[in-house]
């Protein structure tokens, strides 16, 4: 047996753990190093939320350092949601700003030493199924039950079992995705600082750059495209 | 017919390989964008930046498949669903 890998595989670690089990109904559930790292990023947020929102509320005519940050964190975003959506966009900025903000928060949260929330599947199931809700909410919404009734038997109507199977798919797809390429950064970048401890001195930083910085705004950009594709897709009628 | 834990690890490591074979696929298909999205930039220099997030967001689409293949080594490797 190779003892070296072996031994120093024991360092390898990029699970999730377990911080502190509480009862609930006679269940006992375990808070763990996710709901920690999801907490420090929305105080993070939260942060900056309370600090924008005094800025703006004694805004300069020239602004400051912080309000062009904010104004321009804000134009991107908007920008981001009307090119997408057109003349939707109205009720969905907020949203979509949101999602982008926190996950992209979660996913760049890797470099400050935190586990990334979104390497956890229960972290991007929520997301997918709140982008399920929002895309059939307003499909309701728009097209009416006769305009879905009709989208679900679309070439003929023993094709709606399929059109049924493509609509689940959505937010699973969606959520695998997120999850798996901030997973692979998580092994990745764990091996590395596991097997190669002795000489991973300043190289690791480029990696770091590639999985966390590029990986992670890349699939933060993917994950609120697609959802705003999908929901702009959903408000069309015919 | 009974089988030790040992090779049961053996089989799904042998597995875990196979299953990352499936990064082929995106792999091809992200060079194929890649090199249509060069071929674009070429031709018209001024939508750079529109070929570019264009051609992002399809890669990453396209990954996506491969991600699943990964998701199953993963899976077999440490999380061990086969070993009783």
């Amino acid at each position: 047996m190779g003892e070296g890998i072996l031994l120093s595989a024991a360092d390898i670690d990029f699970m999730v753990h377990g911080v502190f089990p509480y009862e609930l109904f006679g269940q006992t559930v375990w808070i763990t190093t996710t709901h920690v790292c999801v907490l420090i990023v929305m105080l993070v947020i939260i942060g900056f939320c309370i600090a924008a929102n005094r800025v703006v509320k004694h805004a300069a005519e020239v602004p400051g350092t912080f309000q062009n940050i904010v104004e321009l964190v804000v134009e991107m975003l908007d920008n981001m949601v009307g090119g997408v959506m057109g003349k939707y966009a109205v009720g969905f900025r907020n949203y979509i700003g949101t999602i982008f903000i926190f996950i992209l928060l979660s996913n760049i949260s890797g470099l400050f030493g935190l586990r990334p929330p979104t390497a956890d599947y229960g972290v991007t199931f929520a997301l997918g199924i709140m982008t399920f809700v929002t895309i059939h909410f307003n499909k309701f919404k728009h097209q009416k039950v006769k305009g879905v009734i009709r989208g679900l038997c679309d070439p003929w109507p023993i094709w709606a079992p399929i059109n049924v199977i493509g609509d689940v798919a959505v937010p699973i797809s969606l959520s695998l995705r997120l999850f798996a390429n901030i997973l692979s950064g998580v092994v990745m970048m764990a091996l590395v600082y596991g097997l190669l401890a002795k000489i991973a001195v300043i190289w690791p930083a480029a990696l770091h750059v590639y999985f966390d910085l590029f990986s992670g705004a890349i699939q933060t950009y993917v994950f609120c495209m697609l959802t705003m594709t999908y929901i702009t897709d959903a408000c069309t009628t015919e | 017919m009974e089988f030790n834990t040992n090779f049961i690890l053996g089989c799904s490591a042998i597995g875990a390989g196979l299953a990352v074979i499936a990064g082929i696929g995106p792999g091809v298909g992200q060079g194929i964008a890649a090199g249509h999205a060069a071929a674009a930039v070429g031709r018209n220099p001024g939508a750079k930046s529109d070929v570019t997030s264009t051609m992002l967001l399809g890669q990453a689409v396209a990954e996506t498949t491969g991600l699943y293949g990964l998701l199953i080594a993963m899976l077999l490797l440490f999380v061990k669903p086969l070993v009783p």
